[in-house]
Order: structure tokens, then C-alpha cells, then sequence
């Protein structure tokens, strides 16, 4: 079963996700961007996959290249939630 | 002058424990690293040094072998990289790869689909994941890639980097091997096949042999040009004077009985390093404990030394360790070099009972001193399934 994913919710798993995958949980904010949490693309698609996972939201390739910072993720999931 | 492989760092991991210093000194000293037919890595912690985001990008024979490469360019001094990046390699063999890695996501693909698969997967799970890791880790930009040619894997990736260093394309060179295959998979399908012991005790050239411990681990030799190396003030720790290498064409996994092919890969690394059998201070054997090996190498070493087979000590590090398969060449190249600087031939440990025909002197009970103050040289012997041998002459500096 997922979930509805709410801004609150979809940072709490995103920020979860992060820090799982080794980001520095001190600098994980919705303004921290991608390229300075040293996340790259396929940190990405695993925190796609998570996101899918928790909220049966279906993340593709192209909507993950644009995401520059933790708030667009969170912002798209949300959206794409709703 | 012609161009020579000088060993200016070593590093290992295995069941003895983390450093190269561990895997002598208790070798040396009678003690096993297997502990109820387990020769895992119980002392290896990959967090020790990683970050935790590196571990997880690195299956754990990666993990073993950026472990041994630290270490070994440590003891070189190379906190910064002495030569042009460009000119030193990195070449680390391995005989399965990230299996277990495979093995994971093979669970992942059949319980949640093939969308939940790991984007990581590939990466941890390619047999030149470890070359690639280490090479990435130290900012070397030379030719690196990984050798697979199972349980002579780290002896081919060491003697592909000697020939490197004296064809002029490399300064220095990583050289290695790692494995991690400890998995259900493995376990059973080594087991299937009838290599393994059904004991779980590895003692090689003993009547009473029932096959190989699968172990773990990692053997990494740092290798430099001779003069390079003198050049920069490295203290010299050994040198790689020879390697052999043929092919048995003969069976999927079984030595040809015979030993013609594996006694001529011995001979080309007596050749290579301009010495005659009566000049062997020591032969660290393959010595698997299986029963097949360890009579095939038995007479591949009498092909290939003739009279002299009897005189120099024989001793097996699977012994203590079991079976590092394509890690076993590099840790025991790593025993080997030390235990020639050392001057000192470890015991085959747990060999008691002798068998009519193996009649070498295998260095059974305690370690033996090697005596003189020449320059001591040695054989390594590696020899894989699908009939590949490969030998390293090693030499004191």
C-alpha cells in the first residue's frame, strides 16, 4: 500500500532517503542542491525508486535530470502525487 | 639497462586479519585465520576506510581490495602520487566479481520486479569494479582494468603489471587481486562440483585432503621502476624477477595430471628471472588442499626443478587462509615477499599425514629459517580452473 505524498511526508522520506544513501545529514535542506550533497545520478533514480516505493509515484528519467535542489524533488513528488 | 619491477608497498586482507604484517607474522607463527571451516574476513570492517557512502557503492571485494591498496601505498610513502598520474596503472584481478552483489539484486528482481533493481548494481557487481575503485581512489590515470582467470587471477594481474613497468607504458603500477564470493550460491555450487572440503579443514599435501576452504580477501603489491623508485629514496622491499605464464587446454577444472604445462610456466619464470632451479630458496605452492592440485603440483614442481625439487621448502599459505581464489596469487605474492624479507619459509600447517608419492618437503610444524645472506628468490604458483597457470619469481631487493 502507498501513501498520498504531502510536502511534510515527501521531504521526511526524501530526506531519508538521502541520508541512507550517505548524504551528510547536517546539510540535507530543501535549498541544499543535488551537486553539494555529492548526489549524483544514480544516487537519483535509487531515491526514485524509494519515492515509488513509499508513494507509487513514478518518477522517469527526464523528470529526474531536472532536479537541481532536495526542494525540487520534494515540490515534483508532491505535484506528481497530487 | 633494461627496466625492473621493484615491490616499494604491500597490503593485504584476510582471514588472518587486516595488513600484510598480520598475515605473516601469524602464518609464521602456526596460526590459522579459519575458524570452523569459516576463512572470512571477521576483522575486516569496510567502515575503517570508507565513508559510508563509499562502501555502499562497492561490493566487498572491492571494498578488500581498496583496504590492501591503501595500505600498500602506504608503506610506499605515497601520500601524494611521486610519478606523472598518467604512467601509473592499476590492475586488479578477481575470479567471480561482485557475486554477491548479483546475488542481492537477482533477490530484488524476483520479489519486487524489475523496476526495483539497483541502479548500482552493474557498477558493484563488474569483475574490474576493484581496478576501477582503486584507480578512481588514488587519482591514477595510467592503463588499469581487471584480470579474471579465477584462482590465478592475482598472480596474472601482477605479472601483466611487470610487463607494464619493463615495456616503458607504466612508472608504477597497483597490482592485485581481491575476492568476496562467500555467497549461498557459490558455497553450493563449488560444493556441487566437489572442489570444496566437506570437512571444512584446508590442509594441503596431507593423505587426508578433501578439498578447498573457500575463502576471502585481498593482496596488493605496489610495483615501481627500479631506478624510478631508487631515484625517489623508496625503501626497496623486494623485487618481481620473473613471471611464467601457459595454458593446460586440457579440462573445465581439472590440472592436467600430467603437469607438463604448469612445470613449463615455472621454468619461464626461472628463465625470466635468469636463475636455475638450485638457485630456489622457497616455492609458496598453489597447494589447494584438493586432491587433484596437490599431486599435479607436486609433479609439475619435480618436472620443473628436476633433482632440486627435494631440496627447497614447499609450503602452502591456503594452509592458514584456505582458498582466496582470484585474490590467493596477490596474498600469497604479499606472504611470499615477506616472508623472503623475513628470511623465513612458513609451515604448511595441519599437514601430518603423508602420502605415498608427495614427497617433497612441504615444511610441516614450525616455520624454518633460510639460511645465508645471498639474495633469496622464490616461486609463487597460481593455477585456475579452465587450465590457467601462472608463476611469479619473487626476489629480495
Amino acid at each position: 500500500m502507498t501513501i498520498k505524498a504531502d510536502p511534510q511526508s515527501a521531504e521526511e522520506v526524501i530526506r531519508k532517503g538521502l541520508e541512507e544513501l550517505g548524504a551528510d545529514p547536517g546539510r540535507v535542506s530543501r535549498e541544499a542542491t543535488f551537486e553539494s550533497l555529492d548526489v549524483d545520478s544514480l544516487d537519483l533514480v535509487e531515491i526514485a525508486q524509494i519515492v515509488e516505493d513509499e508513494f507509487g509515484v513514478e518518477l522517469g528519467g527526464d523528470d529526474v535530470k531536472e532536479l537541481k535542489t532536495v526542494g525540487d524533488a520534494i515540490d515534483l513528488v508532491v505535484a506528481k502525487s497530487a | 639497462m633494461s627496466r625492473r619491477a621493484v615491490i616499494t608497498g604491500l597490503g593485504a586482507v584476510s582471514p588472518l586479519g587486516v595488513g600484510a604484517d598480520a598475515l605473516i607474522d601469524r602464518w609464521s607463527r602456526g596460526e590459522t585465520g579459519i575458524v570452523d571451516g569459516d576463512a572470512s574476513c571477521r576483522d575486516f570492517d569496510p567502515l575503517d576506510f570508507l565513508s559510508r557512502k563509499e562502501a555502499r557503492r562497492a561490493d566487498r571485494f572491492t571494498q578488500l581490495a581498496l583496504a590492501a591498496s591503501d595500505e600498500a601505498l602506504g608503506e610506499a610513502g605515497w601520500e601524494e602520487i611521486p610519478y606523472d598520474r598518467r604512467r601509473v596503472g592499476c590492475v586488479i584481478g578477481t575470479g567471480i566479481g561482485g557475486i554477491g552483489s548479483l546475488q542481492e539484486q537477482s533477490a530484488v528482481l524476483r520479489e519486487k520486479g524489475a523496476k526495483a533493481v539497483s541502479p548500482l548494481a552493474v557498477p558493484l557487481m563488474m569483475a574490474n569494479a576493484g581496478s576501477a575503485a582503486v584507480a578512481m581512489r588514488h587519482g591514477l590515470n595510467g592503463e588499469s582494468f581487471g584480470v579474471v582467470s579465477a584462482c590465478a587471477a592475482g598472480a596474472h594481474a601482477i605479472g601483466a603489471a611487470v610487463r607494464m613497468i619493463r615495456a616503458g607504458t607504466a612508472d608504477a603500477v597497483v597490482a592485485g587481486g581481491s575476492e568476496s564470493a562467500m555467497t549461498e550460491v557459490a558455497i553450493a555450487a563449488f560444493a556441487s562440483m566437489g572442489a570444496t572440503s566437506p570437512t571444512g579443514i584446508s590442509r594441503p599435501f596431507d593423505a587426508r585432503r578433501d578439498g578447498f576452504v573457500m575463502g576471502e580477501g585481498a593482496g596488493v603489491l605496489l610495483l615501481e621502476e627500479a631506478d624510478s623508485a631508487r631515484s625517489r629514496g623508496a625503501e626497496i622491499l623486494g623485487e618481481v624477477v620473473g613471471y611464467g605464464a601457459s595454458s593446460d587446454a586440457h579440462h573445465l577444472t581439472a590440472p592436467d595430471p600430467s603437469g607438463t604445462e604448469s612445470a613449463r610456466a615455472i621454468r619461464m619464470a626461472l628463465e625470466d628471472a635468469g636463475i636455475t632451479p638450485s638457485d630456489l630458496d622457497y616455492v609458496n605452492a598453489h597447494g589447494t588442499s584438493t586432491p587433484l592440485n596437490d599431486r599435479s603440483e607436486t609433479g609439475a614442481l619435480k618436472l620443473a626443478l628436476g633433482d632440486d625439487a627435494s631440496a627447497v621448502p614447499v609450503s602452502s599459505t591456503k594452509s592458514v587462509i584456505g582458498h582466496l581464489m582470484g585474490a590467493a596469487g596477490a596474498v600469497e605474492a604479499v606472504a611470499t615477499t615477506r616472508a623472503l624479507n623475513r628470511r623465513v619459509a612458513p609451515p604448511t600447517v595441519g599437514l601430518e599425514r603423508f602420502e605415498e608419492g608427495l614427497d617433497l618437503d612441504y615444511v610441516p610444524g614450525d616455520a624454518r629459517r633460510l639460511d645465508g645472506e645471498h639474495r633469496l628468490h622464490a616461486i609463487s604458483n597460481s593455477f585456475g580452473f579452465g587450465g590457467h597457470n601462472a608463476v611469479l619469481c619473487i626476489a629480495t631487493a
